[in-house]
C-alpha cells in the first residue's frame, strides 16, 4: 500500500508548464484531445507527437515517471493496436500468418489508432502532473461560472471537489495506519479464501468510515467558526491571471492545429 | 527474542519522484528483554523502524532478524502471522483501529486471528481488564460509546490479549491526560517486568526514557545518531540539543546545579527523592547552619 502511486500524481516543479494558468492548460488539453481525431495521415499525427513531446520535455517531469504511470495502460494500447491489425481487411495483403491474412491497412489503422490512444493519455496526464488538485477546481469553477447564471450550484460543486481531492491522500494515509494496524492483530489481506478476505476488509472500513464521519464534522465546525457561508461574496486568495506565456501558448496551439489541418490528407 | 538490524536502509515509493529515504543503513542490536526507548525528532523514522518488527514493511537493504526470524528484500517469510503473534505493536493512536460492537469482541479479536481457543480468550481478557485499568461492566458496551482515555486502554488490551514476547510501543501515551499517562506507563513497566518482555517503545517524552528505558536508541534523518545505557546518553545536552532534543528536566536541574554550586553531581537514574538525599548531603549542613 505505501508504495502504491496515483497515475498522474502531481509532481511539484516550476517549469513553463507548471506556472501556465490552469484554465490555459485545461483549455488546450480540451481541444487537443478533440483535434487528435481529426489528424489521419503521418505527418499530420507526427506534428502531433512532436507538440506532446515537446510539452512533456517543457514540464520537466522526468519522462521514466510518466512511462510507469502508463503500465496499466500500455496494454490496451496493444490491444487496440493487434485489434485493428487483425480485423481491419484494406490495402494489400502484407503478409500471412496461421493462414490469417495481415493487410497493410490494418497495420497503418493500428498505428494509427494506438498512437491517437497514446498521446491522449500522455497529454491528459501532463494536466494532473503540473497542476494541483486546488488549480484544477479553482480553474473548473472559473470556466463554469457563467452557469451560475441558470442556478448551477457551481461553486458547491468546486468546493466538494476540492474537498474530496484534500482528502484522497489522507484517506489513503488512514487506510495504510489501520490495514497495518489490524495485520498486526493477525488479519490476512492477500491471502485465504474469497470469503475470508472479504470479511477482512471489515475490520478495515468500519474505522476508516468512523474517522472519515468524525473529520467531517471537524471540518465542518472548523468552517463555519471561521464565518464560511457559501459562495456569495467570497473574495479568492489565489487568483487566476491569463499571462504572457498563455497567449504565447494559445498562438502556439492555434499554429499547430492549422498545421494539423494542412497536413491532412 | 533478540532484536538485529544490520545496515537496515528503508526507501518509500522506490523509483519515483516520491522517492524517500526513511532509514538510511541502520545497524543495531536488541538484546532479548530490554526495556529500549526509540527517541527522535518527528519524521526521524521511528515509525518505519518499528514496522519492521513484525514484517509489516521490509527493509529495502540490509537485514533485520527477530529471534529466528529474518526479514530482508525479496524474502517472502511463510511464518509471517507466526512472528506477528509473537510481536504486538501498539500504534500511535491504537483506538483508531477499533470496528467490533462490543468492547469484548474487540479484544478477543486478535488472540481470536491467532487462533487461541475462546476458553483461554475468556480467561486472558478477565486478567487484562483490570491490568489496563478498565471496569468489566464496559465488556457489553461499544468501544465507540467510550472516552478517548478508555478506548486507548480497549485498543491496548487487545494488543496484550495476544501475548507477545516482544511489545513495541508507537508513543503510547500521546494525546492522554497526565495522569492517564503515569498510569499507562507505570502498566507497561509491570507487565515488562513480570512477563520478561521486551519492549521497544517510541516516545517524545525524555522523562519516561529516563525512568523506564535501559537503553536508548536516538534517530536523527533515518540514521542511528547516539545509542547506549540512559545514564550515558541523557546527559548529552549539546548534542541532543542538535537534534532537537532536550534533556530531562532533573538532568537539566543537575546541570544548573553543577554550575551554581561547582559541585559533581553524577547521573545515575536517580529519583527526584533519591536527588533530593544525595543534595543534602552534599550541602545539607551548610544550607542548615546558615
Ligand atoms: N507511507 C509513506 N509514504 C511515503 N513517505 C512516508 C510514509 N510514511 C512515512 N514517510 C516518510 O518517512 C519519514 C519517516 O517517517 P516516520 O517513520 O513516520 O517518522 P517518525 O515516526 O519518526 O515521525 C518521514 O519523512 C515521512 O514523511
Ligand atoms: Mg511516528
Amino acid at each position: 500500500m505505501n508504495n502504491m502511486m496515483i497515475i498522474g500524481q502531481y509532481v511539484p516543479g516550476n517549469s513553463i508548464i507548471h506556472r501556465l494558468d490552469p484554465r490555459t492548460k485545461i483549455t488546450v488539453i480540451f481541444f487537443f484531445v478533440v483535434f487528435v481525431f481529426f489528424a489521419n495521415s503521418f505527418w499530420s499525427y507526427a506534428l502531433l507527437t512532436v507538440f506532446a513531446a515537446v510539452s512533456v520535455i517543457a514540464s520537466r517531469v522526468p519522462v521514466r515517471y510518466i512511462a510507469k504511470g502508463l503500465t496499466p495502460i500500455w496494454f490496451l494500447i496493444v490491444f487496440t493496436f493487434l485489434l485493428h491489425l487483425i480485423v481491419t481487411k484494406e490495402g494489400q495483403v502484407a503478409f500471412e500468418i496461421f493462414s490469417w491474412k495481415i493487410y497493410t491497412g490494418g497495420i497503418a489503422q493500428g498505428i494509427a489508432i494506438s498512437m491517437r490512444f497514446f498521446l491522449l493519455i500522455v497529454v491528459t496526464s501532463l494536466l494532473t502532473l503540473t497542476t494541483t488538485p486546488i488549480e484544477i477546481t479553482d480553474a473548473i469553477e472559473e470556466m463554469l461560472a457563467p452557469l451560475k447564471k441558470v442556478k448551477f450550484p457551481v461553486h458547491e460543486l468546486a468546493l466538494m471537489m476540492s474537498i474530496s481531492l484534500r482528502f484522497i491522500p489522507t484517506l489513503m494515509q488512514e487506510t495504510d495506519k489501520i490495514s497495518k494496524a489490524q495485520a498486526s492483530r493477525g488479519v490476512d489481506f492477500r491471502t485465504g479464501p474469497l470469503k475470508e478476505r472479504i470479511k477482512a476488509v471489515v475490520p478495515l472500513l468500519v474505522p476508516l468510515f468512523v474517522s472519515a464521519f468524525k473529520r467531517a464534522e471537524e471540518l465542518a465546525m472548523a468552517m463555519e467558526a471561521r464565518g464560511y457561508q457559501g459562495g456569495e461574496g467570497r473574495s479568492k486568495l489565489r487568483e487566476l491571471r491569463i499571462g504572457k506565456i498563455d497567449v504565447l501558448i494559445y498562438i502556439l496551439f492555434i499554429c499547430v492545429v492549422a498545421g494539423l489541418f494542412l497536413l491532412r490528407s | 527474542m533478540d532484536i538485529t538490524f544490520e545496515h537496515v536502509s528503508y526507501i518509500y515509493q522506490e523509483n519515483s519522484p516520491f522517492a524517500h529515504k526513511a532509514l538510511d543503513d541502520l545497524s543495531f542490536h536488541i538484546p532479548s528483554g530490554s526495556f529500549v526507548a526509540v527517541i527522535g525528532h518527528t519524521g526521524s523514522g521511528k515509525s518505519t523502524l518499528i514496522q519492521h518488527l513484525n514484517g509489516l514493511v521490509r527493509p529495502t537493504h540490509g537485514k533485520v532478524s527477530i529471534g529466528d526470524f529474518q526479514l530482508a528484500k525479496g524474502m517472502k517469510p511463510k511464518n509471517i502471522k507466526e512472528l506477528r503473534s509473537k510481536v504486538g505493536i501498539v500504534f500511535q493512536y491504537p483506538e483508531h483501529q477499533l470496528f467490533e460492537e462490543t468492547v469484548a469482541k474487540d479484544i478477543a479479536f486478535g488472540p481470536a486471528n491467532f487462533g487461541v481457543s475462546e476458553r483461554e480468550i475468556q480467561r486472558r481478557i478477565k486478567e487484562i481488564i483490570p491490568m489496563v485499568g478498565l471496569s468489566e461492566e464496559l465488556l457489553t458496551r461499544s468501544p465507540f460509546d467510550l472516552s478517548g482515555g478508555q478506548m486507548r486502554r480497549v485498543a491496548i488490551a487487545g494488543v496484550l490479549a495476544v501475548k507477545p514476547e516482544i511489545l513495541v510501543l508507537d508513543e503510547p501515551t500521546a494525546g492522554l491526560d497526565p495522569r492517564g499517562q503515569k498510569d499507562i506507563m507505570d502498566m507497561f513497566y509491570t507487565l515488562h517486568q513480570k512477563q520478561h518482555l521486551t519492549t521497544v517503545m517510541v516516545t517524545h517524552s525524555m522523562e519516561d526514557a529516563a525512568k523506564y528505558a535501559d537503553h536508548i536508541l536516538i534517530m536523527n534523518k533515518g540514521k542511528k545518531y547516539m545509542e547506549g545505557a540512559p545514564k550515558d546518553i541523557l546527559i548529552q545536552e549539546e548534542a541532543l540539543n542538535a537534534v532537537h532534543l532536550d534533556v530531562p528536566e532533573i538532568i537539566a536541574f543537575m546541570h544548573h546545579f553543577e554550575k551554581k554550586f561547582g559541585v559533581e553531581l553524577p547521573f545515575e537514574n536517580q529519583t527526584p527523592k533519591q536527588l533530593a538525599k544525595q543534595i543534602q548531603q552534599l550541602i545539607g549542613g551548610r544550607l542548615r547552619n546558615e
